[in-house]
């Protein structure tokens, strides 16, 4: 147990010293301040305004670009010691694969789940600061819906990792999966599936299966499931499901597509070469 | 103390090792040589469990290097060719090897000082950031510490001014009993006055084995 706290101690102190953290941080900390600065919470358009307008906004933002810096600052994470040799010293130590893997998963979930649980704590703060009322449930349902999206990809970047030999590979294809996930969360293609007579079941499905259309869905949930902006897929799920059961299926299923991708990468990973 | 039977390993349609059978014993001071892709490495990589033959196997004191890394890694001290880009400190890589594998950080300090390295002067700063020698000499610090009964060295002295070769060859000489040691080269006038068995590697095969 001792070696798995220390893989992930040492990985998250090496995360929180790189620059890509820095960057990453000030990305998530910086989207916070630009809304507070551009009025966002004294705005109100469609029916949102305060700081639930805001978390929503971070939310939407955070849908896009979370995926990407997980993935891309993640999938390096084993692929990259084994390009450059550093697996090749670190694992001529007695450490087991297993805490090797699990432990650089640790460290690497807590450095990028903090910055953006910081983010909202920080909108919080200052809401209260200002004066406005503060939408905890919505900030809960974030809280839980970041955790989980971060698990999801987290794992996935993991599983990534583990059988790629080249981190330039690895790269491609994260930005692949990404873009594909992200092309299934746009109302216009689902639009498009559905003007193209597919059935709806298939096009629910696909939605269904996409951790970041989930995502999408569950962060909007809470309000009015007659707004324009929640498009047609959105609104047929909360239409047909239980809020409260599907905001539960939103963060159990990502959760478990991060633990599944998790455990996949790691059988390939102590089966295959490790250098 | 190390047996290597009719061990394989392919990559892809490149046989690396080609029915390699060697056993090194203690007491063992090995130069292990031959061309770029003799497959040197492949066989130090498969004595540490990295990688998986196609066929035969490895074991080291009767342990399976894959199956039971964690037995047979705390046996094993390694330098590699080139040191890796570690990006954690120094203190956090002596936390590293320390508690991962019981290693005296004030012996590493000790070893480090005998190199030469000013370690303590260093204690924050990347590994990464150091001079090749500097991270040279502190891996070859590290490698003695751990006071291992097989010390593995992939070109140590590579990135080494000839007065730190001369404090690495005296350590070595006062460290060396009742071990394993071997040393992948291509400078066999470095260690001639070491090793007491030269053994020469062509395309995945050993072609001449002598005890001196």
């Amino acid at each position: 147990m001792k070696n798995l706290y220390l893989i992930a101690y040492l990985d998250l102190k090496e995360s929180i010293r790189a620059k890509w953290f820095l960057v990453y941080s000030l990305v998530f900390g910086g989207l916070i301040a630009l809304f507070f600065i551009a009025g966002v919470t004294e705005s109100q358009v469609m029916g949102f305004s305060g700081l639930s307008r805001l978390l929503l906004m971070y939310i939407q933002v955070t849908i896009v670009i979370l995926p990407i810096f997980i993935l891309i600052t993640t999938v390096r994470s084993i692929s990259g010691d084994r390009d450059n040799h550093v697996l090749e010293y670190m694992l001529s130590f007695p450490i087991s694969l297993k805490q090797y893997y699990w432990g650089k998963i640790i460290g690497r979930f807590i450095t990028v789940y903090l910055p953006v649980l910081l983010a909202m704590i920080i909108a919080i703060i200052y809401g209260t600061i200002k004066g406005a009322s503060i939408p905890w449930n919505i900030f809960f349902l974030y809280t839980g819906l970041l955790f989980s999206m971060s698990s999801a990809f987290l794992g996935i970047a993991f599983f990534i990792s583990s059988f790629v030999k080249s981190s330039e590979v690895a790269l491609g294809i994260a930005f692949f999966v990404w873009i594909v996930l992200l092309s299934f969360i746009d109302i216009a293609l689902i639009s498009l599936m559905m003007s193209q007579r597919m059935s709806t079941e298939l096009i629910i499905f696909i939605a269904m299966v996409n951790p970041m259309e989930i995502f999408r869905v569950a962060a909007i949930s809470l309000f009015d499931p007659e707004l324009t902006v929640m498009g047609p897929v959105a609104y047929y799920i909360l239409d047909s499901m239980k809020q409260t059961t599907f905001v539960f299926v939103s963060m159990a299923y990502p959760i478990s597509l991060g633990l599944v991708f998790s455990f996949l990468g790691f059988q390939i990973f102590r089966r295959k070469d490790l250098v | 103390m190390i047996k290597v039977n009719n061990l394989t390993k392919k990559f892809g349609s490149h046989v690396s090792l080609d029915n390699v059978s060697i056993d090194f014993n203690k007491n063992d001071y090995i130069a292990l040589m031959g061309a770029n892709g003799a497959g040197k490495t492949t066989l130090i990589r498969s004595i540490l469990g990295y990688y998986h033959p196609n066929e035969g196997s490895v074991s080291i004191d009767g342990l399976d290097p894959i199956k039971q890394r964690m037995k047979v890694l705390e046996n094993i001290s390694f330098v590699p060719q080139l040191p890796p880009p570690i990006k954690l400190s120094i203190s956090e890589l002596m936390q590293y090897i320390s508690v991962s594998a019981n290693v005296d950080q004030e012996l590493i300090k000790h070893y480090s000082n005998e190199m030469k390295l000013a370690i303590n002067e260093n204690m924050n700063k990347s590994f990464f950031a150091l001079s090749g020698g500097m991270k040279q000499k502190l891996l070859i610090a590290i490698s003695l510490a751990k006071k291992s009964d097989i010390i593995i060295y992939d070109e140590p002295t590579a990135n080494l001014d000839p007065k730190a070769r001369d404090d690495f060859y005296r350590l070595l000489k006062q460290n060396e009993d009742e071990k394993v040691l071997l040393f992948v080269t291509h400078r066999l006038e470095e260690v001639e006055t070491i090793v007491n068995r030269q053994v020469y590697m062509e395309l995945g095969k050993i072609i001449s084995d002598e005890t001196i």
